[in-house]
């Protein structure tokens, strides 16, 4: 399989501290890879750095071989990456369905003029664009359909406010789709449910989903890869069993003490 | 993260969230819901007509020049809040240097068509190059807004309007470096006085019905294009940018250059209703371009619904066509007591307290009048300036003292504290001390701000903003908008 994303040395830090450290990643097309590790470990940071947000101290961030740093973060969504929330934050004041049509900006075209002389074009993108906002919608079942597709966004309930926080990411037509927690605050049936819904956005989608979990039930679940992560180090890689055994990734979250005595 | 809060799980199909229904509820209520749930089901041209066509037929109803003057700077006033709402009410972006954009379109008309510079463009001419110009400007403007957000742009833009100000003020002492004028660039205070009249391929504008017109056109066509670009994909990343400007940029929205195309919209707009407004007055004054005009023009876009182009329309049409009522005392008092009715279903909730209230202020105004009169003859001699059957029923009502000036000073102190004192007190005890304090304010607006009128309207208008905001925050025509959930 070919690399899709890969981080070559990243850093990053504010002001003395260091929250990435020579982090090196690499994603390969079609894999599900998750980033677990402590709090403040520098998982949502590395979202940030690869989205734009924030700009790398040193080091390169590359989607199918090509530099993204120093693009600014619209600039790297066009080129296929979209990524979700951890503190959710949709556009709580426009619809649902507004929420998913407005994420297709970056690709489509039709200026201001040509939106006000409504030409042929124009029209043939709006209905473009609509199709594409039902279509996405219509992947989380009936979760988000019907009328919860013209009320505003703040109606939804939480977990529904995160499904249409992925909606609404695949509406940009990502390569690689960032999920920032995308099961914080279920209850544990959505969580079952949020975990067959990013199988099956790889397999049905397409996509490639690197997620930062902290529920290791859906990490169990999803991953090909998984990767641990303390004080912005890599700490352990490979599959599930290997990193939930390895003794580091145990002290980081336990502490050194109780895995002296394991 | 946790979320301790989280709503349990719906399913699907089982109805409207009751959270959604109460809201609905909430903004469907009322008079001013019922306009909504009418302005809604009409197609958009049919909303755009049905402003549009009576405006264009006030000509055809009466030849006053006031009225038609009324009409035209009603028109202008819509124009500018349309302008406004692109930036502060979709894109999110506190402008308040935008009176400089009106005064630089007026100005600009007047540089290229006046006796004051010796060009006398066409208008067909003219228009275009303002108008681009403004939104250039605009575009300039904007450029703060890619660092600065909130309080602080609005503190820049302020600053701009102000440099704006000066510059025109002392115009006397600049000189273009290829062009030699007499009395410099703006002739500063004196202003600009022998601006052509609009000039369309040789047909000359020079009728307030013309103009009226030409504004009523200006209007259908920026509501229109607003309307469909509201509708298309940039009008969604504007909102978007308002919502959350970082989750907009994620979304591939280039945040910035939205932020500009909106400043460069509504300066245009601006541009536009200022060479109107240039061309129509025959002259431009640095005063015209005010601070009171932008507060005034924010009041607008504020009463009428924020984001809401037909909001803003109404909220300017309303402002203005109050404004210019309460002008005359006569009529002053009637809105004053339109007014009071229209207060009561915001204080009160209840059909029979509402009723019981105006009841007990009625019976109220006559018991102390009969008291002070049997008591003070002098406290009710005076008499209104109206001759209609309700100035004379007033009379009998409202405590009218020969000399009002001192014990009116007071009466207008004491209401002011009445009505903070109102705020701290709930239900009966509320309703009860509502009673006097209408009362008091009845005799207050009869004995001073009546006799006042140029600070009496803005008075009143800041009554009418506040009980409107008390009620619905979000404006006439408004949707209510939730920050944080």
């Amino acid at each position: 399989m070919a690399t899709l994303l890969e981080l070559r040395g990243v850093t990053k830090a504010f002001g003395g501290l260091t929250v990435v450290d020579e982090l090196d990643i690499s994603v390969a097309e079609r894999e599900i890879v998750s980033v677990i590790g402590p709090n403040g470990a520098g998982k949502t940071t590395i979202f940030n750095l690869i989205t734009g947000v924030y700009r790398p101290d040193s080091g390169d961030i590359l989607l199918e071989d090509r530099s993204l740093v120093g693009l600014s973060p619209h600039r790297i969504t066009k080129r296929g990456v979209a990524r979700t929330f951890q503190t959710l934050r949709l556009f709580l004041n426009m619809t649902v369905k507004e929420n998913v049509m407005a994420a297709a900006y970056g690709h489509t075209r039709a200026g201001v003029a040509r939106s006000i002389l409504r030409t042929p074009g124009q029209r043939r993108e709006e209905r473009e664009i609509h199709r594409l906002a039902e279509e996405r919608l219509a992947f989380f079942g009936d979760r988000l359909m019907g009328y919860r597709w013209n009320q505003p966004a703040y109606s939804l309930s939480y977990a529904n406010r995160r499904r249409l926080e992925i909606a609404r990411a695949t509406a940009t037509r990502p390569k690689i789709l960032l999920l920032d927690e995308p099961a914080a605050g279920m209850n544990p049936v959505e969580t079952h449910e949020i975990t067959e819904l990013i199988g099956r956005l790889r397999n049905e989608g397409g996509y490639t989903i690197l997620v930062i979990e902290h529920d290791m039930h859906v990490v169990e679940g999803i991953s090909d890869r998984v990767i641990a992560l303390d004080h912005g180090e890599k700490i352990a890689e490979g599959s599930f069993e290997q990193v939930a055994t390895d003794g580091r990734v145990v002290e980081a979250y336990l502490g050194l003490r109780k895995a002296e005595t394991k | 993260m946790s979320e301790p809060n989280a709503p349990p799980l719906e399913g699907p199909g089982i109805g409207k969230d009751e959270w959604v229904a109460r809201v609905e509820a909430r903004t469907q209520s009322g008079l001013p819901g019922e306009i909504r749930r009418f302005l809604l089901a009409l197609p958009p041209w049919a909303r755009i007509a049905l402003i549009a066509v009576p405006a264009a037929c006030i000509p055809a109803l009466t030849n006053n020049g006031y009225f038609l003057q009324v009409a035209i700077d009603t028109s202008l006033f819509v124009l500018l809040a349309l302008g406004l709402n692109i930036a502060v009410g979709w894109a999110g972006l506190l402008d308040l240097g935008y009176i400089a954009f009106y005064g630089f379109g007026a100005y600009g008309y007047a540089m290229l068509a006046s006796g004051h510079t010796g060009l006398h463009w066409q208008a067909e001419v003219a228009i275009p190059v303002v108008v681009v110009a403004t939104a250039l400007l605009g575009f300039l403007l904007g450029l703060p807004s890619w660092r600065l957000v909130g309080d602080y742009l609005a503190i820049v833009t302020l600053f701009f309007f102000q440099i704006f100000l000066t510059v025109v003020n002392n115009g006397q002492r600049i000189q273009l470096p290829f062009k030699k004028l007499e009395a410099g660039l703006t002739r500063g205070p004196n202003g600009i006085s022998d601006v052509d009249p609009l000039n369309f391929f040789g047909w000359h504008l020079n009728s307030l019905r013309e103009y009226l017109w030409l504004a009523v056109g200006a209007f259908v066509v920026v509501i229109g294009a607003l309307y469909l670009v509201n509708e298309s994909r940039t009008g969604r990343a504007w909102r978007a940018l308002r919502e959350d400007p970082l989750a907009a940029e994620v979304m591939s929205m280039p945040v910035n250059w939205l932020k500009l195309v909106a400043f460069a919209a509504g300066a245009g707009i601006a541009g536009l209703t200022g060479t109107i407004f240039a061309a129509e007055q025959g002259s431009v004054f640095p005063s015209n371009f005010d601070l009171a005009l932008l507060i005034t023009l924010y009041a607008m876009v504020i009463l009428g619904g924020v984001g809401s182009i037909y909001g803003v329309v109404i909220g300017a049409v309303v402002i203005n066509v109050s404004l210019e009522v309460l002008r005359t005392p006569a009529h002053a008092s009637w809105l004053f007591f339109i007014g009071l009715v229209l207060v009561f279903p915001v204080i009160l909730k209840s059909w029979r307290l509402r009723g019981l209230v105006v009841a007990g202020v009625i019976g109220f105004g006559f018991a102390v009048h009969g008291i002070v009169g049997a008591l003070w003859s002098g406290g009710v001699d005076g008499s209104t300036t109206g001759e209609a059957w309700i100035d004379r029923l007033i009379d009998n009502w409202v405590l009218l003292p020969n000399d009002p000036t001192v014990i009116g000073r007071w009466a207008y102190v004491t209401l002011i504290a009445a009505v903070l004192g109102l705020t701290l007190l709930r239900g009966l005890w509320r309703a009860a001390a509502i009673v006097p304090v209408l009362y008091l304010a009845a005799c207050v607006w009869e004995n001073v701000l009546v006799l006042q009128p140029s600070v009496a309207r803005y008075i009143m208008l800041g009554g009418m903003l506040v009980a409107l905001m008390a009620a619905r925050p979000q404006g006439l025509l408004g949707s209510p908008r939730v920050e944080i959930v």
